[in-house]
Formats: C-alpha cells, sequence, structure tokens
C-alpha cells in the first residue's frame, strides 16, 4: 500500500483527506505543519507527498523546494483555483501536479494513482537508448547525460519517455496532460509547460537552443530532430 | 466633440459689441451733422435773404422801369452779395437783366417753385438747388414793393439772387469727413474691449466645458477654479458643489459595492475550507449508508448530495468573486476546437445521439481550455436541460477586421426561450420559471460563462432560432470570440 505524507494545516481537510485516503488502503501520515512535515518526509519515507501551499510557518512552496533537495518522490499540490500565482511557482519548485480543493476523495486517488503509474514499458522497446548525449533506460526508468545518471522527478521523466518515445512527432499540451498526467483534455496547460522548462534545465545544454524538447509553436512539444 | 457652430460665441458677442459701437457712431455722426449743416446753411440763407431785402429798400426806382434802370439796380445790389458774392437777375414784365455777363439775362438755376412763391411772397422766398454739375447755390427771390397804406404793395419788379453755397458745402463735408475719419478709428479701437469682454465670458465657459468633459469621462474629481463673484463664478461653484456631491455619492456607491462583493468573496472562501473536508468524506458515507437503517441511510445520502451541490456553488461563487475582482486570467493554450469540442462532450457522456456536431476540421484556436470548457458545458447542459435534445452545435470561423473569429452555436429543439426572459438569461441565480426553484446547476452557469467569454475578448449572445422546416425553433446561443485570444 502506498505510504502517502499529507501536510496540510486545516485539520478538517487534512482528517477529511487522510481517512478518504485510508479507506482506500492507503498509508496515511498527516502533518499539521512544514516543518513537521519535512520531518516526516525523512522519518516515514513516503511514496507520495500531498502538500498543501498555504502552510503557516514555512509556506507549501518552500516544503517543495527542500524536498526536492534531496528527494525525487512524487509531489501532489493542494491548491484552490485562483492561486494562480502559487500554482505556477509550487510547478516551478518541482511539484508534478496539483488539485483543486475542494476535491472528492475519488479524484484525489485517481491522481495520487496517476502519478505513481509507472509507465508500463512500450512494447518492442528493451534496453537503452540513445538520443545524442542521453541514453534512456525505458525498464529502469534511468536516464543519464554523458554517462551521468540524471536525477529526474516523476513527472519530467514521463514526460521524457512519451516524447521520446516517438521522435519528432508533436504532441500538443492537450494531449501530453492527457497521457502523462492522465488528467482531462481540458486541464491547465501550464503543468506542460513548468515541466518541460524543468525538464530542459537538465537535459538540455544552457549554451544552446532546446536540442531535445523541442517546441512548436501553435501546436505543442516534440522530441527532436536532434 | 460636437462640432462648433460657424458663428460661435466669441464672434456672435465681437460682432454684437461692433454693432453697438456702430450703431452709437453713426447715430451721433448722423445727429450733429444734421445741426450743424443746418445752423451753417440757416445762418448763411438769413444773412442773404436780410441782405437782399435791405439792398432792394435802398435803391430808388421809378415806376414803370425800363431796361436802363433795371440793369442799374441789378448791377447795384449785385454788387454787394453777402455773406458771399452773388449774381442778381431782374425781372420785370419782358424785362430781363443780370448783374454777371454770362451770355444770358436768365439763370438756369431759378424754379417755377421759386417764381410762384415769390409772387405770393412779398417778403421774398429762397430755394436751396444744385446746378446740372451738382454745385449747391441758393437762389433768393424777392419782389420789389412800396408801401401804400401800411401794407407792401408789389411793384411787378422782382430780383433774384443766385448765390453758390461752396463754402458751406465744403463745411459740411468736412464734417461728414471728420465723422468718418472719428468712426472708422473708433470703431477699431472698440474691438479691443470687445475682444477683452468676450475672453473674460468665454474662458469660464470654456474651463466649464472641459470641466464637464472629465467629468463625463469619469474623473469625478474635476473642479472649476472660481474667479470673481459674477454670475458665471456663481455657475462655477455650483458646478463645483454638484461635482463634488457626484463624486460622493459615486464613491459611496463604489464602496459599497466593493463591500458587497468582498462579503460575498469573503465568505464563500470562508465556506470553502469546511467543504474541502467534507466533502472529501462524503465518500465514506454514500459506501456506509449501505449498512444503516434506512432513515440513516436517507440523512446520510441527502448530506452527500447536497455536500457536493455546495461545493459547486461555492466553487462558482468563487469564480464570480474573481471576475467581479478582475482577478481571472487566462492560461491560453493552442487547441484544436474540433477536438476541444469532442473532448468536452466525451468527458460529460454527451457524445451520443443526444447532441450532434457540425465542426470543421483543422480549425485552430488559442483560448483558454479550461474556461472554453466550462463555457460549452455550460451552453450544452444548460440546453439540455430548460431545452430538448437533440442539441445542436456548429462551429465556424468568421473574418473580421481585427482578425479571424471563431463562432460556436448551440441550438436546442426545446421551446425557446421566453421574450420577456430573454434579457435576464445570463443573470445571476436567474430563474427563468419561478416554480423550479433549484435546478441542477449553480445558477450561476450562464453568468460565468458570459464572464468566461468577455475574458476572451468575445461575446455570447442568446436568441430563439426561427420556426424552420425543420421543425426548429429553439433556444440560440451564439458565443463570437477571436480565434487567437490575446493573454
Amino acid at each position: 500500500m502506498p505510504r502517502v505524507l499529507l501536510i496540510e494545516d486545516d485539520p478538517s481537510i487534512r482528517e477529511g483527506v487522510a481517512l478518504g485516503l485510508r479507506r482506500r488502503g492507503h498509508e496515511v501520515r498527516a502533518a499539521g505543519t512544514g516543518e513537521e512535515g519535512l520531518a516526516l518526509t525523512d522519518a516515514f519515507d513516503p511514496e507520495l507527498v500531498l502538500l498543501d501551499l498555504m502552510l503557516p510557518g514555512i509556506n507549501g512552496v518552500q516544503v517543495c523546494r527542500r524536498i526536492r533537495e534531496t528527494s525525487l518522490v512524487p509531489i501532489i499540490m493542494l491548491t484552490a483555483r485562483g492561486d494562480d500565482f502559487d500554482i505556477v511557482v509550487g510547478l516551478e519548485a518541482g511539484a508534478d501536479d496539483y488539485i483543486v480543493k475542494p476535491a472528492r476523495t475519488a479524484i484525489i486517488e485517481a491522481r495520487v494513482r496517476a502519478v505513481l503509474r509507472r509507465r508500463p514499458d512500450t512494447p518492442g522497446r528493451h534496453g537503452v537508448e540513445h538520443h545524442g548525449e542521453l541514453a534512456i533506460d525505458r525498464a529502469g526508468l534511468t536516464v543519464a547525460k554523458n554517462g551521468e545518471r540524471l536525477a529526474l522527478a516523476p513527472s519530467e521523466i514521463k514526460l521524457l519517455l512519451h516524447l521520446s518515445a516517438a521522435p519528432e512527432q508533436v504532441f500538443s499540451r492537450q494531449q501530453l496532460l492527457e497521457s502523462v498526467w492522465e488528467h482531462s483534455y481540458h486541464a491547465d496547460a501550464r503543468l506542460v509547460d513548468a515541466c518541460v522548462r524543468r525538464l530542459r534545465h537538465k537535459i538540455e545544454d544552457p549554451a544552446h537552443g532546446p536540442r531535445y524538447i523541442q517546441t512548436v509553436r501553435g501546436f505543442g512539444y516534440r522530441f527532436g530532430p536532434l | 466633440m460636437p462640432s462648433r457652430a460657424p458663428f460661435g460665441l466669441r464672434t456672435r458677442l465681437i460682432a454684437a459689441f461692433l454693432l453697438v459701437a456702430a450703431i452709437c457712431a453713426v447715430s451721433t455722426a448722423a445727429l450733429t451733422y444734421r445741426q450743424a449743416r443746418s445752423a451753417v446753411l440757416t445762418q448763411s440763407q438769413d444773412t442773404a435773404v436780410s441782405t437782399l431785402r435791405d439792398q432792394l429798400e435802398t435803391v430808388a426806382l421809378t415806376l414803370p422801369l425800363d431796361q436802363r434802370q433795371l440793369q442799374r439796380v441789378v448791377d447795384e445790389v449785385g454788387r454787394r452779395g453777402k455773406p458771399h458774392p452773388w449774381v442778381v437777375f431782374g425781372e420785370y414784365g419782358t424785362l430781363r437783366a443780370s448783374s454777371a455777363d454770362l451770355g444770358s439775362p436768365v439763370s438756369d438755376v431759378l424754379t417755377d417753385t421759386l417764381r410762384s412763391q415769390v409772387s405770393t411772397h412779398p417778403h421774398g422766398a429762397f430755394q436751396r438747388v444744385t446746378d446740372d454739375r451738382g454745385e449747391p447755390y441758393l437762389t433768393i427771390g424777392m419782389p420789389a414793393v412800396f408801401l401804400h397804406n401800411g401794407a407792401r404793395e408789389a411793384t411787378g419788379a422782382v430780383l433774384y439772387a443766385v448765390m453758390p453755397l461752396s463754402t458751406e458745402q465744403q463745411t459740411v463735408d468736412a464734417m461728414v469727413q471728420a465723422a468718418k475719419q472719428g468712426a472708422v478709428p473708433g470703431l477699431a479701437i472698440s474691438v479691443v474691449p470687445a475682444l477683452l469682454a468676450a475672453r473674460s465670458v468665454l474662458r469660464p465657459v470654456r474651463d466649464m466645458r472641459r470641466a464637464a468633459q472629465n467629468l463625463g469621462r469619469g474623473r469625478l474629481d474635476t473642479r472649476i477654479e472660481v474667479r470673481g463673484a459674477d454670475e458665471l463664478a456663481g455657475l462655477a461653484r455650483t458646478f463645483n458643489e454638484t461635482a463634488g456631491a457626484l463624486e460622493e455619492s459615486v464613491a459611496e456607491l463604489r464602496e459599497a459595492e466593493a463591500r458587497a462583493r468582498r462579503f460575498a468573496a469573503d465568505v464563500s472562501h470562508e465556506l470553502r475550507t469546511p467543504l474541502a473536508g467534507m466533502l472529501a468524506v462524503t465518500e465514506v458515507l454514500d459506501e456506509d449508508a449501505e449498512q444503516l437503517d434506512p432513515d440513516t441511510a436517507k440523512a446520510l445520502r441527502l448530506i452527500s448530495a447536497e455536500t457536493g451541490k455546495l461545493a459547486v456553488l461555492v466553487e462558482d461563487l468563487m469564480e464570480i468573486s474573481r471576475f467581479d475582482a478582475r482577478a481571472a486570467g487566462l492560461n491560453l493554450d493552442d487547441v484544436d476546437v474540433a477536438e476541444a469540442v469532442g473532448k468536452t462532450l466525451q468527458r460529460r457522456h454527451w457524445d451520443d445521439e443526444r447532441v450532434s456536431t457540425d465542426l470543421p476540421e483543422g480549425v485552430r484556436a488559442r483560448l483558454d481550455p479550461r474556461r472554453f470548457d466550462v463555457v460549452l458545458a455550460n451552453l450544452v447542459g444548460n440546453a439540455l436541460r430548460h431545452g430538448a435534445a437533440p442539441v445542436r452545435i456548429g462551429v465556424r470561423t468568421a473574418p473580421a477586421p481585427e482578425g479571424e473569429r471563431l463562432v460556436v452555436e448551440v441550438a436546442d429543439s426545446g421551446p425557446g426561450i421566453a421574450p420577456e426572459v430573454l434579457p435576464h438569461i445570463f443573470d445571476r441565480f436567474f430563474k427563468a420559471d419561478a416554480a423550479r426553484a433549484r435546478s441542477a446547476g449553480s445558477g450561476l452557469g450562464l453568468a460565468i460563462s458570459l464572464e468566461n467569454v468577455r475574458l476572451h475578448g468575445g461575446t455570447l449572445s442568446a436568441a430563439n432560432a426561427a420556426e424552420g422546416a425543420d421543425g426548429f425553433g429553439g433556444a440560440v446561443f451564439t458565443l463570437d470570440m477571436p480565434l487567437e485570444a490575446a493573454p
């Protein structure tokens, strides 16, 4: 059963969400503050973090950054619609997805499962693929650049795997939201853009323009051509 | 700004001022001229008439006169003209004599009128005439008389004196000239006070017009500088007081409105947190309800269902509050319109025979996908709930000067919208049917749709389709927005 760490300051939401997830078989630990949450991240070693952005003390975005410094655990932000700025900052800080409160447990759980889901290996593709300086291991879900393993967050590696599975094919943001994030078609394209920025930061050569993840204006993104 | 009249206030003021000045100058000059002219002329006439009479009386006459004597009398009198030299003509029966050697013993400026007057006036008569060349003359006729029993009896001899009035004419001409020379510069000088007067009236008027324009543009803090204590200053003061009162009441209204909106936003915000907790556990209630007694189960299901509706309502209120606070922004993305419409229908399981679509291939638009989905879902949901299936969705593009437009029409097969309802269809919490107090939606769906479309720079309108041959006469909602929304 997945271990979920819930960091949420409001007791009713904390208890409600924890109760709902526990009943669905998750092992949930809840923290009321960012500090408590960071302590539990080390002690509990969660498989996923549900993180409220509006926290007293150190806020959600800072917690997100601190977690990302040491861990690639999937992070889902809990936000209210309208907190647009916080959503963008949270995504830049390394969060993989976000859920707008209030949300039913079914929705939260679906999102949790989507983030935790490891991409089934593309049939007929095994071993390590080489794209320029990148070595992508689809089975092991690892990516290396010039032989050095890259620390990619779950959403980043999923996006890279999806794009590189069909080099030079253009994917719209909506298609990527559906297939990588398992969101609805009309979801927030900023998820894709933020993830692409983070991914580029890790795999692209900063001296040149994007080589692996290319923007196709008016359409979306594609992998290559190299 | 309305175009100015061809004759503005300034022109009219100056014209009126000049007109008054001209009338004054002309009438003064005319009166003076008349008086002076008659004074000059009367004096000359009186002198001449009395001189002629005196001369005639001092001349000894022996009747009957002969040509020689008549000539002598004429010559004698002719030498003593006053105030100017004159020419004297004598007439006695058929005899004619003249003091000047003019060729003709009869003057051509003596008129029959004068002659007839002389015959009836023993004291003589005079007349002012001009000759062919326009030269003015004074002609005097004086009958020679003798006293008989105290009465003046005519001798039959008449002397006519013709005196040129050119000197008087010159004097009068000089007066006219002086009047002209005085009036023109006077009029020219009077332009200066006219301009000053016009300015002193026009400046406050111009200030006031500018201030009124500013006020109309919404700058309610506009005030006019009050100068002096005349009527215009009074008007300016009244204007300032009015503007002040207006500013105050508008500020109060805005404050009240902002308070109301803040209150709505605050209430929604406060409701959201407890709702989030409740919504997370409604499924627990739903799942466990089966094991409880029927009443408890019913109650729990009711709570669960209403919690869900409340959550939707609160979210919609928050959304409206963000529009009111202008805090709503667009997250634009490039989408295939046909695909976006298809996904909206598919997500809500409307992709069956209830909804038919006419979607052109390959139309790409730049819009906020979530908001577009909200608008379309509201329109189709509304059509299915309040109208009737089948609902038709038509998508097309239309060229426009400022860029191509995306036009989406959602038409249902219901009875249409009542005409009295149509203007309020986008109002918040508007219920077309008063009896149906609550519908499935929050009552904010169309209001939110309208705001979402406006955010894209578009319009959303409702109408009823004309009853066509295909039997369609239902409501038609038309969304018209730029194909590429500006962020």
